[in-house]
């Protein structure tokens, strides 16, 4: 397309979406003249009011049926496993729920970490160095004698030397938790004797069982990675997540890592980044299930979720509790309890939304009931 | 930690001038309670000097129009 034509295009970037007029560039051929251009670009415009939602249209409505209906489809199985990988994912209509309600604590969090050097060997090395491997890992036995009343607990040499660590590293990292007690390292083991007076066996059993819970190495949460191919570079899957600390490594490209849960992300990159996940989530579940529901019903609700600048849940201690009316909230879940908090505040409904205005029989402001008329007296 | 602006999950967060605000509340003929709201110490407004009041423009990489912008103006928490 001309140089002309396409400033032509630009007038009207107020007026038509990005992605509109992208294509009319693209597809108009350059011997269109002015006119024609002029005329393809307002019988658009025409087009574009038309497709448009009017105002009062209840959108909200559509999308719950949208996304109810092909719901029912849904697979109430909670697991699937991806891939060859024994790396399970919740899907189906558990995840969703999950999403929407923006539980704390989901079921399986998961990160895809991309590196800025995704050599293979690269990717093993990193995949070693976030997990979180704890002492007991690199046990291979623990013995107890009553007699000398000490702990010897022997570690395995390959696992160390995996690690890249040695008895003393082991030493250092156990030094706090065993407080009251002198360490003696020998080839390949670690004999703890208490110091002063021998008590009770029992303190030599407590340390053993407090020991096996340190953190040696890795990155607190990630319980399981796995090195994997994705398109033409190896990332690492994790399960369990720790997106901050991850994204702080050196080595990670810390502009595509993501997360699947949304309030991590949500505390991490921000609002906005809570949002894109949302929908990212919810549509990754839908695509899995061979569902088709239209984009823009998730989006809808992803901004309804976001709109208070907190991530909220579409449950009642979330974007519900929001909810100006009584009624309205009355109407979603535990009514007895919201009546009697209302009457004991002496709180006052406007009648300004929906629910209420059902509840009481009277229009409600959709549609034809939005507008309200103004008769001008001569 | 490179900021959390870089990634691909943040859209650009600009914050509008005063006189911008004013031009774009008269033509959506909005009031500044009606818009939807994001935190002032939101990770993505770190360094962008936005306080209480001020309005957010956010450029998002939208599936459906390609790209759209948002408004968002910023509360304390």
């Amino acid at each position: 397309m001309k140089a002309e034509n396409a400033k032509l295009v630009d007038t009207y970037e107020n007026k038509l979406p990005f992605s509109v007029l992208e294509e009319i560039k693209n597809s108009v051929p350059d011997s269109a003249s002015k006119e024609n251009i002029k005329t393809i670009l307002e019988e658009t415009f025409a087009l574009y009011l038309q497709a448009k939602i009017n105002p009062g249209e209840c959108v909200g409505l559509v999308s719950a049926e949208s996304i109810g209906e092909p719901g029912t489809q849904m697979t109430l199985n909670t697991f699937h496993f991806a891939g060859v990988a024994e790396m399970n994912v919740t899907t189906g209509l558990p995840r969703i729920i999950e999403i929407f309600d923006c539980q704390k604590t989901i079921k399986t969090p998961m990160m895809e970490v991309y590196l800025k050097d995704p050599k293979i060997e690269n990717v093993k090395a990193l995949a070693l160095k976030i997990k979180e491997t704890k002492f007991s890992e690199f046990v291979t036995s623990y013995s107890l004698n009553i007699f000398e009343q000490n702990l010897k607990v022997t570690l395995s040499r390959e696992l160390l030397d995996d690690h890249g660590l040695d008895v003393k590293d082991m030493i250092k990292a156990l030094k706090l938790k065993a407080k009251g007690f002198t360490m003696e390292s020998d080839d390949g083991s670690l004999t703890f004797i208490h110091k002063g007076k021998p008590e009770d066996i029992k303190d030599l059993y407590n340390l053993k069982e407090k020991l096996k819970a340190v953190k040696i190495s890795g990155l607190k949460g990630i319980r399981q990675v796995l090195p994997v191919k994705r398109g033409e570079e190896y990332i690492v899957l994790t399960s369990g997540t720790n997106l901050k600390e991850v994204l702080e490594m050196d080595e990670v490209d810390a502009t595509r890592t993501i997360c699947n849960d949304m309030n991590e992300v949500y505390q991490v990159l921000g609002l906005e980044a809570a949002r894109q996940t949302v929908i990212n989530e919810v549509y990754k579940v839908i695509e899995s299930q061979g569902l088709n529901i239209d984009i823009r019903h998730i989006m809808l609700v992803a901004d309804i979720m976001c709109a208070s600048g907190v991530l909220r849940g579409i449950t009642r201690y979330g974007v519900v509790k929001e909810k100006a009316s009584v009624l309205a909230r009355a109407s979603f879940e535990t009514p007895i309890r919201h009546l009697i908090n209302a009457a004991l505040e002496g709180e006052v409904d406007a009648l300004t939304s929906v629910v209420e205005n059902v509840m009481i029989n009277q229009p409600v402001p959709l549609g034809t009931g939005l507008p309200g008329l103004i008769t001008k007296l001569k | 930690m490179t900021s959390p602006a870089k990634h691909i999950l943040v859209p650009s967060h600009v914050k509008l001038s005063d006189k911008e605000k004013e031009t774009f509340l008269q033509s959506q003929n909005l009031t500044i309670k009606e818009l939807p709201k994001i935190l002032v110490n939101d990770p993505a407004l770190i360094g962008s000097g936005a306080k209480e009041g001020d309005i957010i423009r956010i450029e998002r990489a939208s599936a459906t129009a390609g790209k759209t912008f948002y408004y968002r103006v910023v509360i304390n928490g």
